[in-house]
């Protein structure tokens, strides 16, 4: 379970977030959509402890991880991992080697114990006998893969993905939808999903909530998010170039 | 328009000390890591091939041309007090002194200070430093710490390396081109040499290295912009790097000066 309230953050007297409040239960699918630079990143930031709000907080399991001090966040992360827009992958490290990253810097695992739960988290995303290969040596799609077998290597319970379909072609993008459906019935985790491709947006969630001017302006299943009545959400899903987000005139309830 | 210079002028100095409260702080981690954790050998060693061994033909071609003409220009004044004689002596020691710690530290400032602004910067700007935290990995343990042993431990080595080369041109001048018998020059050389100023031009090399390797990982961590901001943080490295050697400098020579008469 993973609680956020009224999160509030500004970079040098821009506020980002604005009063954000979200729940995630325990083995959901949460996806956060919202245009570019809304703070999509920013928030899921917040919730494995990157960035500390100026106020409110982030509740995993009713432990507030904005405020644990560096040793206690790490064990709090031991749970949560994290997939990055770009990859992140290490790029002087071999794809094998980032993959155990965790294990091979903290131990915990015999090495061919280890060597068989990289495979096997690759083979989870579609990928086989890359290990010793370098992420400049890889595509797009395949980094993404990577990154997420990084994520899953040790079977976290939460996973925080983003924009995980963003930039990679349409067919890359279905299979990383089927991989993020599949990883969330296989192993059973939570797991907040930020894009703003609707088609993986309906394709992965629970429920979706859209991120707008530092709020949460609408929440719900993706049904009750298609047929939501705010101009705003309709603007966004159906791809308008005109609306109440690029008209500049009219000012939405939730702006400042 | 004054209002607007005091501003400007407020607005510096705050930077500058939110420069060193950050160092400081990236100093004090650096330090309790190095004691704290278990050291990866593999790591430190990697990182001294790259800021020492890798370093060593640019170190040898500067020294030595710096040796050449520094050896030209002292001759030119020794010839006309017809004093010859001492040239060994002045070359030796302010190359051991002087030029051979802060040349090689400005070399090693501009070559390897620079690529680890831009290493780190490059991982800052695609997010690595962020995984590295996700993983539970510091990345203070992970980056700076090997790269401030490496560096502190190989600038004194590369110092030592220099001076020697760099006494050496002043040979080859002294016995090719002026005349000075290789003995004598050798002997001189040799006679000038006090430990102290062996101890005292190697000693504040380690702190240059720190210098460098703290400054450079500083910046690296606050790129802020994508790849036109790590060029930036580079640049400014490299400049905050020089400007810090040469005033550790003043202020170590002037204090060895009162301690070691
Ligand atoms: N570390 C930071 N320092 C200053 N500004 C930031 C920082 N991180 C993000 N921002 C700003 O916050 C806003 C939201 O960014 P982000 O969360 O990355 O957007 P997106 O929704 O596209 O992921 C952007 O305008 C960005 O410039
Ligand atoms: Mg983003």
């Amino acid at each position: 379970m993973i609680e956020i309230k009224k999160l509030h953050k500004s970079f040098g007297g821009r506020k980002v977030l604005d009063g954000v409040d979200l729940q995630i239960p325990e083995g959901r699918t949460l996806v956060i959509i919202g245009r570019s630079g809304c703070g999509k990143s920013v928030l899921l930031k917040h919730i494995i402890g990157l960035l500390k709000p100026d106020s409110g907080g982030v509740f995993v399991d009713g432990v507030d991880i904005s405020r644990l001090k560096e040793e206690e966040l790490e064990r709090v992360r031991r749970s949560i991992e994290m997939v990055f827009q770009s990859g992140a992958l290490f790029d002087s490290l071999t794809v094998g080697e980032n993959v155990g990253f965790r294990y091979l810097e903290h131990g915990g695992m015999e090495k061919s114990a280890l060597k068989e739960r990289v495979r096997e988290s690759l083979a989870l995303v579609g990928l086989y006998s890359i290990e010793g290969m370098l992420p400049s040596e890889l595509s797009g799609g395949m980094k993404k893969r990577v990154a997420v077998a990084r994520a899953i290597c040790t079977r976290p319970r939460i996973i925080l993905y983003d924009e995980p379909t963003t930039g990679v072609d349409p067919i890359t993008a279905d299979s990383i939808n089927r991989l993020m459906r599949s990883l969330h019935d296989k192993l059973k985790v939570t797991s907040i999903v930020v894009t703003h491709d609707m088609k993986s947006a309906y394709s992965v969630a629970d429920r979706i909530a859209m991120l707008y001017e530092g709020r949460i302006i609408a929440e719900g299943t993706p049904a009750e998010i298609q047929h939501s009545v705010d101009p705003v959400v309709q603007q966004f899903i159906n791809g308008l170039s005109t609306g109440p987000i690029t008209d500049t005139s009219s000012v939405h309830s939730g702006a400042k | 328009m004054l209002r607007n210079k005091l501003s400007k002028i407020g607005a510096k100095v705050l930077a500058m000390l939110f420069f060193f409260g950050g160092l400081a702080i990236l100093s004090g981690r650096a330090v309790r890591w190095t004691f704290l954790a278990p050291l990866k050998r593999g790591r430190v060693l990697e990182q001294a091939r790259k800021a020492g061994v890798d370093s060593l033909p640019i170190v040898a071609l500067i020294s030595l041309f710096i040796g050449v003409i520094f050896t030209f220009q002292i001759a030119y004044l020794m010839q006309r007090l017809g004093s010859e004689m001492y040239i060994a002596t002045i070359v030796a020691l302010s190359l051991v002194r002087e030029l051979g710690p802060v040349i090689t530290a400005l070399i090693v400032a501009g070559r390897v200070g620079a690529a680890i602004t831009a290493e780190i910067g490059s991982m800052q700007v695609t997010e690595q430093i962020d995984a590295l935290q996700t993983l539970s990995v510091s990345p203070i343990r992970y980056l700076v710490v090997p790269r401030l042993i490496a560096l502190a431990l190989m600038l004194p080595l590369l110092t030592l390396y220099a001076d020697i080369i760099g006494i050496f041109g002043g040979y080859l001048i002294c016995v090719y081109k002026l005349g000075i018998s290789s003995t004598i020059y050798t002997k001189m050389t040799f006679d000038a040499l006090l430990f102290k100023d062996l101890f005292t031009g190697l000693g504040k090399t380690i702190v240059f290295g720190m210098v460098i390797a703290l400054v450079s990982c500083y910046e690296g961590f606050n790129v802020q912009g994508g790849s036109e901001g790590v060029g930036r943080a580079t640049m400014k490295a490299v400049v905050t790097s020089f400007i810090l050697i040469i005033a550790t400098d003043c202020f170590s020579t002037a204090l060895f000066y009162f301690i070691f008469p």
